[in-house]
């Protein structure tokens, strides 16, 4: 036994078949999925809820991302979303009770060029006015930080400064995943996994239910919190989205000593590297360019990611891949998140998670929470789907995918 | 290694094209001249499953080729199949 496994949470599963009504059915039970019905339960006293999954909790894109928490997006909207969520995360085990190991360590987002430092400027800028603890920093403090570095990047991509995000954090996926769960189980929300939904029922043009084997269940208001499938699910609505699924692949190394402490992230390479507790160097990029729901992970991938890695931080030369996935990305049109009402009474929605949905997750819930509870979240109003018939889209130039 | 077929080079391997997209396709259901619009600018078919799409063969010839792809598993099919 080790730490670890000590503390693994108990999760109070129920017995029997779903209830044939309930207040709120949320399609999907990841870390949105999760957050939103304990957020109903804890702040709203909703908890005639339940959470409903294809497969087990957190099997998705909950389980299959790089763990990043960070708040330095580029529109004012975005910081201020990312932010709440970020200020959230560090409160979460305080609230729950459950230990999500996370770590604050940092992000650095490396420039190679002059334009890319006048980005990272901009950044660390924009970061400040909505709130955001985000400095631009030039190479001797980022070698300080990271003594790793190699600053010339192989002579071909030399660092000229960096943007310093100083509460980038990571924290355990599984855990964060299972602390909801636990709190939502404990609220008296019900959880059932292996349960697909097979369809949604309507009435007119008004969405009452779902279809599953284990019954039709009827509810107030459906949740889509679905990761990868949500073209589908929203479909059977009637509603169109902005979606394109793409595949994003990332990977582990063999364990190395812990001496590697911040997140490092590079504008130029697109390339992302971090350490986890256990030791192994996290290593992710883009997505893939062709729209994809198959979940592999290609020699192509590993080697590119490999030879940039490598390029910034000779000493990873010495570690070997241990471990890839892929998960598979909900990338929207504008690259931001899509939540809230969809115009099909009875349906709401929680997607677009692209590549920024794990440090999404306390906000997104708590505020889609606070629209079913109360008919009004200002945090997630300009992330409404009506935004692009509004001609309002959120193009944000700094999140992951966008370049 | 993914290997897509081009009409005019043949089986290479996929990191030479460039991904084109679907060809968007507006539903009929849909009949005002701004939703219309809006559907074409911004949203997706995004099918789990065979889509039709443009691809660029952009280290090879350098055209655009029209090809059959099943997106759960990446296989590319026949275009007559």
């Amino acid at each position: 036994m080790n730490e670890f496994v000590e503390t693994l949470l108990d999760l109070p599963w129920q017995v029997g078949d779903p209830k044939p009504a309930y207040d709120v059915v949320i399609i999907g039970a990841g870390g949105h999925g999760l957050s939103t019905a304990y957020y109903l339960a804890t702040r709203h006293g909703i908890t005639n809820v339940c959470v409903l999954d294809s497969n087990f909790i957190g099997s998705g894109n909950s389980g299959r991302n790089t763990t990043i928490i960070r708040s330095n997006y580029g529109i004012p909207e975005s910081v201020a979303f990312y932010q709440h969520s970020l200020e959230m995360y560090q409160q979460l085990e305080a609230e729950t009770g459950c230990w999500i190991m996370h770590s604050q360590k940092g992000q650095i987002w490396l420039a190679h060029s002059v334009s890319t430092a006048r980005t990272e400027q901009t950044r660390a800028l924009m970061n400040q006015a909505m709130g955001a603890k985000t400095d631009y920093i030039g190479p001797d403090e980022i070698k300080r930080l990271c003594p790793q570095i190699d600053l010339s990047g192989g002579g071909r991509y030399p660092v000229h400064g960096a943007s310093y995000h100083h509460e980038g954090a990571t924290a355990r996926h599984d855990r964060v995943v299972w602390a909801y769960a636990q709190g939502a189980l404990r609220a008296g929300v019900h959880v059932y996994q292996h349960t697909p939904v097979t369809g949604l029922l309507m009435d007119g043009d008004r969405v009452t239910g779902v279809q599953t084997p284990k019954g039709n269940i009827s509810a107030g208001t459906v949740i889509s919190a679905v990761g990868g499938n949500v073209t589908t699910v929203s479909n059977w609505a009637g509603v169109r989205l902005p979606i394109r699924t793409h595949a994003l692949q990332a990977f582990v190394t063999n364990a190395h000593a812990q001496e590697f402490d911040p997140i490092i992230s590079s504008n130029d390479l697109v390339f992302y590297v971090s350490q986890t507790p256990r030791g192994q160097m996290l290593i992710g990029a883009e997505y893939d360019r062709f729209a994809s729901y198959r979940q592999a992970t290609s020699f192509a991938y590993l080697q590119a990611c490999s030879k940039k890695s490598i390029t910034m931080f000779p000493f990873l030369a010495k570690l070997r891949i241990m471990r890839s996935w892929t998960g598979i990305c909900d990338v929207s049109t504008d690259f931001s998140p899509i939540m809230g009402e969809t115009g099909v009474p009875g349906f709401m929605i929680s997607t677009g998670w692209g590549t920024w949905g794990f440090k999404a997750i306390p906000a997104g819930g708590e505020q889609l929470a606070q629209l079913v509870a109360t008919g009004s979240a200002p945090l997630i109003e300009p992330f409404g789907l009506d935004r692009f018939a509004k001609e309002a889209a959120m193009a944000d130039p700094s999140s992951a995918g966008t370049r | 290694m993914l290997w897509v077929e081009c009409p005019n080079c043949g089986s290479r391997p996929f990191e030479e094209y460039r991904y084109g997209n679907v060809f968007p396709v507006t539903p009929d259901t849909i009949t005002d001249a701004d939703a219309r619009n809006v559907d074409y600018a911004w949203m997706q078919d995004n099918i789990a499953g065979v889509t039709l799409e443009r691809w660029f063969h952009e280290s090879g010839c350098r055209r655009w080729f029209t090809a059959k792809r099943d997106t759960t598993s990446d296989e590319f099919l026949p275009l007559d199949g």
